[in-house]
């Protein structure tokens, strides 16, 4: 069995995200760029069901579109513990180019389990996973907080409005994950990273399609108004305000 | 032409998030000169589906079909695609909730339509059709134009006011063929959370974090929360910690929620928790460092300890609400 898991190259969750030539580009100086934290849940998760032998798993590979800049974060997968990766050579340019593009790579090379976090912290569309599923006519479960195999079968709880669900479906599949499918971000060890150095990347040239979207400018949010303050020895005035000034309560 | 809207029900009964949906479609329609419709899937009694009618949709088209009983995304993304295909939709509208979420990248794949996710608002414009959605978490906003013939949105619940409108749809029962075999997802179990407001329906959140000690000292928060009305809702520490279950932990990579108030008793508010938080309409904080990043999001606040001004706020409410 073989499990893929696609990973999307993010700033930093804490960066000042600022943007340049007229607030049509985002400013990347001094960002830190990391794995999509769902991503990184992700892989945590798929190196937890291979390190069961009883899974039998061969291997975990990761997948990712983006240009040669994206090959740091690529490595620090390798060092986390995926076997190898594959690379599609293009800017990402939207969630349906990236998935059209996984698509062709996995109609040739396919994979029983795919993974993908539940959206991207960058521009938070939520549609790799499921577009990559209907590209490749195969069955998606959404909001997974928790996959795991028994005697060779996917058993996956998947958050519903209101509860959770036990479900399982044939492979091939694509679970789209969120919290809950791991504890904590496996952490690379220094044996890791010395071994993802020279771990394979598999580089391969996009197929010729156009994006659905285009971002044509940025905003920033607006600014709140200042914070007014109530004395913490007289809480009910918070009380009171609210249900007067703001007339939430 | 037409725009459509896919309305999930629960046990039967829409809920304030199909009327935001149904609102906004009807808007969406009007800006695109066209009508609107909207598709329910399940058993849904008919005096249910008429209320549709009453936020601005022209047709209710209603499915009822055994294979569609439980979510199976592929058999569902097959039928709504079918029903907007035939009906001529350019846009196909569905909520930003787990079930929109599940559909409406598979109906973008199958329609070759691009997605406006997560909208907050009617798009800016038609021709071209540009959206507005938050970008980076909440930290920035971007205009997105959407370029294919067909466009699907998903609408964030909470943000679109619902609008009310003297108006009677028609309602169109139809029936669908779904091969047994295109359903391929296998339900063993459902575990209901049962009576609680849910965390994504909620006006009013009641949040606590690592202010709060431990998770023994929950009581007056849930207290504060039942008196108002309130889900409960917790930071990461907190859900890490084992303090509360994880489905309460909002914030980034927790639940992204924009209720109308919410209390973060407790919280500094990093950027991953404001990321998760930052589309409240009002936000209180409590907290004992006035220099703490939660007070440049919120509208109100105390510098104090969580632990000692939620007694207080227990009680002041306590008293309006005997009133």
């Amino acid at each position: 069995m073989k499990i893929l898991v696609c990973i999307s190259n993010v700033p930093d969750t804490t960066t000042k995200i600022k943007f340049v030539d007229d607030l049509k580009k985002l400013d990347e100086t001094g960002i830190q760029w990391i794995i999509n934290p769902w991503d990184e849940l992700a892989l945590t998760r798929a190196l937890e069901l291979k390190d069961e032998p009883a899974n039998g798993i061969e291997k975990v590979t990761v997948a990712h579109v983006g240009l040669v800049g994206s090959e740091p974060t690529i490595r620090k997968a390798l060092a986390i513990g995926a076997d190898d990766a594959i690379r599609i050579n293009a800017d990402a340019a939207d969630g349906y180019f990236v998935a059209f593009q996984l698509a062709e790579v996995l109609n040739n090379d396919p994979y029983d389990i795919i993974l993908c976090g539940i959206e991207s912290s960058d521009f938070n569309c939520s549609t790799v996973g499921g577009m990559l599923a209907e590209f490749l006519g195969i069955p998606s479960v959404s909001a997974v907080s928790a996959l795991n195999l028994e005697n060779g079968e996917d058993v996956i709880i998947r958050e519903i409005d209101g509860g959770n669900e036990t479900v399982t479906v044939p492979m091939p599949f694509v679970a789209i994950v969120q919290k809950g499918i791991t504890k904590e971000p496996r952490i690379p060890s220094m044996r890791g990273i010395m071994m993802a150095r020279s771990k394979p990347i598999n580089v391969i040239e996009p197929a010729a399609i156009e994006a659905m979207t285009e971002i044509i400018g940025y905003e920033m949010p607006k600014p709140r108004a200042a914070c007014k303050f109530v004395d913490a020895e007289n809480p009910a005035e918070l009380i009171e305000l609210l249900q007067n000034e703001a007339k939430l309560i | 032409m037409s725009v459509i809207t896919f309305v999930e029900n629960w046990e039967g009964k829409f809920k304030k998030l199909t009327f935001e949906l149904v609102s906004y479609t009807a808007k969406v329609a009007e800006m695109l000169n066209t009508t609107s419709i909207a598709l329910s899937i399940g058993s849904v009694e008919s005096s249910e589906l008429d209320k549709l009618g009453n936020y601005g949709v022209k047709k209710v088209i209603h499915i009822d079909n055994d294979n569609l009983k439980i979510l199976d995304n592929q058999a569902y993304t097959s039928v709504i695609a079918d029903v907007a295909t035939r009906e001529g939709a350019t846009v196909v509208i569905l909520s930003n909730n787990n079930t929109g979420k599940a559909l409406a990248p598979r109906l973008s794949a199958r329609l070759k339509a691009g997605i406006g996710s997560g909208v907050s608002k009617l798009p800016v414009s038609i021709d071209p059709f540009i959206v507005y959605k938050k970008v980076y978490s909440g930290n920035a906003f971007a205009n997105v134009s959407i370029k294919s013939d067909i466009r699907i949105l998903t609408l964030s619940q909470n943000s679109f006011d619902v609008i009310e409108t003297p108006n009677e749809a028609s309602v169109e029962t139809i029936e669908v063929q779904v091969e047994n075999d295109l359903v391929k997802t296998n339900v063993t179990d459902i575990q209901k959370q049962a009576g609680k407001i849910l965390l994504t329906d909620a006006e009013i959140v009641v949040s606590g974090g690592r202010g709060m000690k431990s998770g023994d000292n929950w009581g007056p928060l849930v207290e504060m929360a039942d008196l108002l009305g309130a889900a409960t809702a917790c930071s990461r520490p907190v859900s890490d910690e084992g303090w509360r279950p994880h489905e309460e932990h909002t914030g980034q990579t927790g639940k992204i929620i924009s209720p109308n108030l919410y209390f973060a008793l407790g919280i500094s508010g990093a950027t991953q928790h404001i990321a998760g938080v930052s589309a409240s309409k009002y936000i209180v904080a409590v907290n004992t460092d006035k220099d703490a990043p939660v007070f440049e999001a919120a509208q109100y606040g105390i510098v104090g300890d969580a632990m000692k001004v939620l007694p207080k706020l227990v009680e002041a409410l306590r008293e309006i609400k005997s009133k």
